[in-house]
């Protein structure tokens, strides 16, 4: 398992598949199942944050919770630092979790409204660990601190704060056992633009300090585009793209890709004239009855015939980027031409 | 919960550290209808427990030429149509209603909690969970209570003495036949809150489900709780009164605050103190658990407390 340390990256993620079952009628039979998350694969290297891009129901936030076994993947491995964690159970699973934990979107629902901000922060010091009372609370401190939370704030209740304020003892929280990983689904979505930056700001500064590896799930692709340094596209449960942030917004590889970042908004009033969106039609297909093919072929402006009949697999395009779409597949790249030709007549 | 755990006004950076329950029960001291209810509760149970010692009367002396007196030194609150005093009837009484509602209030509520909280976190037990308490629903209460008494009442006399066993029979009756409401009323809360993303995040800290059930999701269903503990008490101590009154209940000879209701309820007119003395305490028991109650809801609401 450890055979190379210095290669093996923090995590890898290899065909994980999250599946939820749909129980239908009297007799509550599997009717079906949602494919939340389908066949991903990909790795984050020690100290590198790694944007996870896509609309609103592409499989996310379940991406990002199966990892964190919070739910149990229907498939696949996961391996944190070259251990396999996808099929821990009870006492291992819990020995592990100090290495990983998550900051949730809703800062507002992510805290117990009954528990004060120091006991908040205290329940993974509790969990984990026996540490005196003196030390306990030295610890609060010192994560109230890092966190930039004013420390008389300890007795205070979480609904005494305002959303940024909620969102740092969120993170506090998350820092308190000195993991590796954190899992940052949306941090940002639910909080005002003003408090976004600042948010973001202390993301970065405390993986600066502490030498920490994000999964930073958004919608967002502005703020990805600042805080990743590499960015992972999905649509409907599959990796559509992932590639280093500048060569990526530079110059998207997969469709849907050209397609999200077409919508991202620019600051330069002469190149926001000049940028042509492109807007795709219809809707996300269910992940329960997922196309045929390709998933995006059903809303795909460059969509041909091998799209609707082949799923395409990831294909590595060199500069760590890799893409998963026929386009690209150079092999076959004059199949492609001779097919899509009569498709266009029509 | 004792004095010495109560938080000191401190100030400065270095306060000290204060737990759910201290500031509960800071604010429920603060609590005007609370303190008031707690200080009337007290006085009842008070009375009812010191009693016997202050009116030394024995409350089954029948004193045939004082009977349907009014209100007199001899007997502060009357006699009833026997020549009994009403006062030490009603300290009696009070031991065995508080002691039956309360009892019966504790295991309601306990299997009620249990139930709801097993039923809404753990999916597998849901089902069967429910349709248990959909079966206790459905169950005519009288006619079973008929056949209950029936069964047990003689083997509990023998065993534990006719009041002791009439007593645990009764409790237990009451207690097994009003736990369902509370039961779905919290299984309702639970299923909501187990969904809630601090639940997500103590999961995945890798605490176990019974931390997360004991720290997070009780405290958050305790209102409901509350509700129906204060309400169950009344309820009890006028099950127990109506079980007496049809004859399933204590001994006729043996006083409870629902049994002299119901006795005095013929002779009020006659003698009103009858039925208004065991009445009001009643009343006065029910209103001040309410209001306990009450004051222990907003006190673990840190939304409601400070104001």
């Amino acid at each position: 398992m450890f055979d190379d340390p210095a290669r093996e990256p923090l995590l890898r993620v290899e065909g994980l598949k999250m599946h939820f079952p749909i129980y239908r009628g009297v007799f509550r039979r599997r009717a079906g199942e949602v494919r939340a998350v389908d066949d991903l694969s990909f790795e984050i290297t020690a100290g590198e944050t790694l944007g996870l891009v896509g609309e609103s129901g592409c499989g996310k936030s379940t991406t990002g919770r199966a990892i964190l076994r919070l739910y149990e993947p229907t498939a696949g491995s996961i391996r944190l630092e070259g251990r396999e964690i996808a099929t821990l159970e009870g006492g291992a699973l819990r020995a592990i979790r100090p290495e990983m934990q998550m900051i949730f979107q809703d800062p507002q629902a992510s805290l117990n409204p009954r528990m004060t901000v120091g006991s908040i922060i205290a329940e993974p010091l509790d969990e984990h660990g026996r540490l005196s009372r003196s030390a306990r609370r030295a610890r609060v401190m010192a994560l109230m601190d890092a966190v930039g939370l004013n420390r008389s704030f300890v007795n205070r209740y979480p609904h005494e704060f305002s959303g940024g304020q909620r969102q740092r003892i969120g993170i506090a929280r998350a820092l308190a056992l000195n993991p590796k990983f954190i899992v940052c689904d949306e941090p940002i979505a639910a909080l005002d633009v003003s408090i976004q930056a600042q948010v973001v700001n202390l993301l970065e500064d405390l993986q600066d300090r502490l030498g920490l590896t994000y999964l930073f799930i958004s919608h967002d692709l502005s703020m990805v585009r600042h805080i990743a340094d590499r960015v992972a596209v999905m649509y409907l449960g599959r990796l559509a793209e992932i590639g280093p942030t500048q060569a990526l917004f530079a110059r998207p590889l997969h469709p849907y890709t050209e397609a999200l970042i077409s919508a991202v908004p620019s600051p330069d009033p002469d190149a926001e004239a000049g940028r042509k969106r492109i807007i795709l039609k219809g809707d996300v297909p269910s992940p329960a009855k997922p196309p045929a093919g390709c998933v995006f072929h059903t809303r795909c402006p460059k969509v041909f015939d091998r799209c609707r009949k082949e799923v395409p697999q990831l294909l590595d395009k060199g500069d760590g980027r890799r893409v998963a779409c026929h386009l690209h597949d150079d092999s076959v790249v004059h199949v492609r031409e001779d097919v899509a030709e009569p498709g266009a007549a029509i | 919960m004792t004095d010495a755990a109560a938080p000191t006004v401190a100030s400065g950076i270095d306060t000290p550290e204060h737990s759910l329950w201290s500031d509960v029960w800071y604010q429920f001291r603060h609590h005007r209808g609370a303190m008031a209810g707690v200080v009337i509760f007290a006085l009842i149970v008070l009375l009812v427990i010191a009693g016997p010692w202050i009116w030394n009367t024995d409350p089954t002396y029948i004193d045939v030429k004082a009977r349907n007196a009014w209100p007199s030194f001899a007997h502060p609150m009357g006699t009833d149509n026997i020549g009994r005093d009403i006062f030490a009837q009603v300290i009696q009484g009070g031991r065995v209603s508080l002691l039956v509602g309360f009892t019966a209030m504790l295991i309601s509520l306990l299997v009620g909690t249990l139930v709801g909280v097993l039923a809404g976190y753990y999916r597998r037990l849901d089902g069967i969970l429910m349709r248990v308490t959909d079966l206790f629903l459905a169950l005519p209460l009288l006619p079973l209570l008929l056949v209950v008494i029936m069964l047990f009442r003689d083997t509990l006399r023998a065993a534990f003495g006719p009041e002791t066993g009439i007593f645990l029979l009764i409790v237990f009756i009451i207690g097994i036949t009003s736990w369902m409401n509370t039961a779905r009323i919290v299984r309702g809360d639970v299923l909501g809150i187990k969904e809630r993303e601090f639940v997500v995040a103590a999961k995945s800290v890798g605490t176990p489900s019974r931390r997360i059930i004991l720290r997070h999701i009780l405290p958050n269903v305790l209102s409901p709780i509350m509700v129906s503990a204060t309400l169950g008490i009344a309820n009890a101590i006028i099950t127990e009164s109506a079980l007496s009154f049809l004859g399933l209940g204590f001994p006729s000879d043996f006083p409870t605050w629902g049994r002299l209701l119901f006795d005095g309820a013929n002779f009020m007119t006659l003698t009103p103190a009858r039925v208004i003395w065991p009445g009001l305490a009643i009343s006065m028991t029910v209103l001040s658990i309410n209001f306990i109650g009450d004051g222990l809801r907003d006190a673990l609401d840190p939304r409601i407390r400070g104001r």
